[in-house]
């Protein structure tokens, strides 16, 4: 059965000096779900994400990723996984290629791999035609889908990806949605956060961290149901403020 | 529309280049004096240089800007202590604390916290327990409370608040928003910009906004009011499988996942709705998707966006 699990996570936690900032997280994320990891900002997403990738090491509590343990294997877990963050993941001053090449330099592939994974990535972006573009030079958009295949570009089994879509229009960002759908119909699970909320509708499961803690966690529906609203937004305010919550706006 | 008198902004023909880029394309507009207006767009799309030229931190390459009826170019001294901005990076002083931070702001414009502490006093109560802490040791959505306090201390005419609610969380969001529409109440005519579409609906008109130029200006209302074709909202189990099927629909005008649900537009502007959406689930019910419904429901500001896009060049690819 732990083959089905990609990321399990049980009573982790950290602190910084007195102040806990994952307390007791328990989690499974199955291989090949889409699982949104939401929260207010300061609730503790970074840290816990952090943690999963190999970062920062727990102050308590296990975890593997990939079947392997955060504590003694975060080496084969930086293997095992891709990560993009919305903030830097390109080389503005290299071109589209050269940015797939040196990653798959960085990644270990060998050159033919290279080049045949650059074919694939740029046709299946229709970059072709930019490919010797420099990054600077392209639409955000752009950037984020191919920020995303090249975190795909050694194959990972599960890809952590933190506000891949912030600033971006909206048809682009639901184009997005579609590459994330893509990898997981490939068996890749994704780990994803996001401030926007018809975002969370598009993930099986989501977690809402409160305060270090899983607020709430199971497929948008579920949480929906529980919390009695048909609106994923007053989910979140009701667990991130209760006494601001329903009606406040 | 542009009536000396009553408009706090007026913008013709404005233009903004950085070597090759056109960050601002002729954009011409006029924000009524006491408006909360909203620039509603993705990165790229121009607000934060266009905030700037109003600012006068930025001067335009072509045409012009008034605000507060003074030229942005011509008349920044006098425009400048009756400006507040707060721009989308964070630009307070890390290292000074919340409180030296206000007075240092005030005193910049030769005034002092004590003399305007009622103008900022609806946010600051929720400052002052931390005033002591140095600023850069802020969460987030403190942060940001303070940088309004500071653009806010010297008791502007007008402000314009860069993508205040970027990165921000949907419960900070809404704070945000509920704290902004108190500043209006007061008379302040506000400036916004946003990449959440959501958000627009908090203002009394929007601009929508792509790579620098202005595709629509209207309340929001008039903007989802505009929305020229009948949009369904198609509820499936499988909504990644039917979207995928919908784009084989020989009648399919446009297709998008929107949370929970599927937007649809039909290519066939004067079918009505009933068999559009007949048709539509039979279609789904014979790919063998379980669970079909659609109905139409009103556009959304984000559907108005996206139909704007539509009509651009595929500069989104």
């Amino acid at each position: 059965m732990s083959a089905e699990i990609a990321i399990q996570a049980h009573e982790l936690t950290r602190t910084f000096g007195s102040f806990t900032a994952v307390d007791h997280i328990s989690l499974e994320v199955r291989t090949g779900e889409i699982f949104g990891f939401l929260g207010a900002n300061g609730a503790g997403k970074t840290t816990a994400m952090r943690m999963f990738i190999g970062l920062l090491a727990p102050s308590s509590g296990t975890a593997t990723v990939a079947g392997h343990d955060v504590y003694t294997q975060s080496e084969a877990i930086k293997r095992s996984i891709g990560y993009m963050s919305q903030r830097f993941s390109l080389y503005e001053d290299l071109t589209i290629r050269e940015n797939i090449r040196l990653y798959g330099g960085i990644y270990g592939l060998a050159n033919q791999d290279i080049r045949d994974r650059s074919r694939q990535i740029l046709a299946r972006l229709g970059m072709e035609q930019s490919a010797d573009t420099q990054v600077r030079a392209i639409p955000l958009g752009w950037r984020q889908k191919l920020s995303f295949s090249v975190a795909l570009l050694h194959r990972p089994r599960i890809i952590f990806l933190d506000e891949p879509t912030g600033g971006v229009d909206p048809i682009t960002r639901r184009q997005f949605w579609e590459l994330i759908y893509q990898a997981a119909a490939d068996g890749t699970t994704v780990l994803v956060t996001t401030h926007y909320m018809d975002e969370a509708e598009y993930c099986d499961r989501i977690s809402i961290m409160v305060a270090g803690r899983i607020g709430a966690m199971g497929t948008p529906a579920e949480l929906k149901r529980q919390f009695d609203t048909d609106s994923m937004d007053e989910v979140f305010v009701r667990l991130a403020r209760p006494t601001t919550g329903a009606g406040a706006a | 529309m542009t009536d000396a008198v009553t408009d706090a902004v007026v913008v013709e023909a404005l233009t903004k280049r950085f070597g090759e880029t056109v960050a601002v394309h002729e954009v011409s507009l006029a924000v009524r004096s006491g408006e909360l207006f909203g620039f509603i767009g993705p990165d790229g799309a121009g607000k934060t240089t266009l905030f700037r030229v109003l600012a006068t931190l930025l001067l335009p390459d072509a045409g012009s800007a008034r605000v507060l009826g003074l030229d942005v170019a011509k008349e920044l001294w006098a425009l400048r202590p009756r400006l507040g901005y707060m721009p989308g990076k964070f630009s307070l002083y890390p290292d000074l604390s919340v409180e030296e931070n206000l007075r240092f702001f005030a005193s910049v414009f030769g005034t002092t916290l004590d003399r305007e502490y009622d103008q900022i006093a609806p946010i600051y109560v929720q400052l002052e327990p931390f005033k002591d802490r140095r600023a850069g040791a802020l969460s987030g959505g403190m942060k940001q409370k303070l940088a309004l306090c500071c653009a806010l201390v010297h008791r502007p005419d007008i402000l314009f608040l860069d993508e205040p609610t970027t990165g921000v969380d949907a419960v900070s969001r809404r704070e945000f928003w509920e704290l902004l529409a108190r500043f209006k109440a007061s008379g302040l005519t506000i400036l916004v910009s946003t990449p959440y579409m959501d958000e627009a609906t908090r203002c009394d008109r929007i601009a929508l906004m792509q790579q620098g130029r202005i595709l629509a200006i209207d309340t929001p209302a008039a903007i989802t009011g505009s929305f020229d074709r009948t949009l369904f909202a198609v509820h499936v189990d499988k909504r990644y499988q039917a979207l995928i099927a919908i784009r084989d629909f020989p009648h399919t005008h446009t297709i998008y996942p929107f949370g929970d649900v599927l937007h649809y537009t039909d290519q066939r502007p004067d079918l009505a709705a009933g068999p559009v959406a007949a048709e539509l689930t039979a279609f789904l019910a014979g790919r063998g998707l379980s669970g079909v419904s659609a109905h139409p429901i009103p556009a959304t500001i984000e559907d108005s966006f996206m139909a704007y896009l539509g009509g651009v060049d595929e500069a989104t690819a």
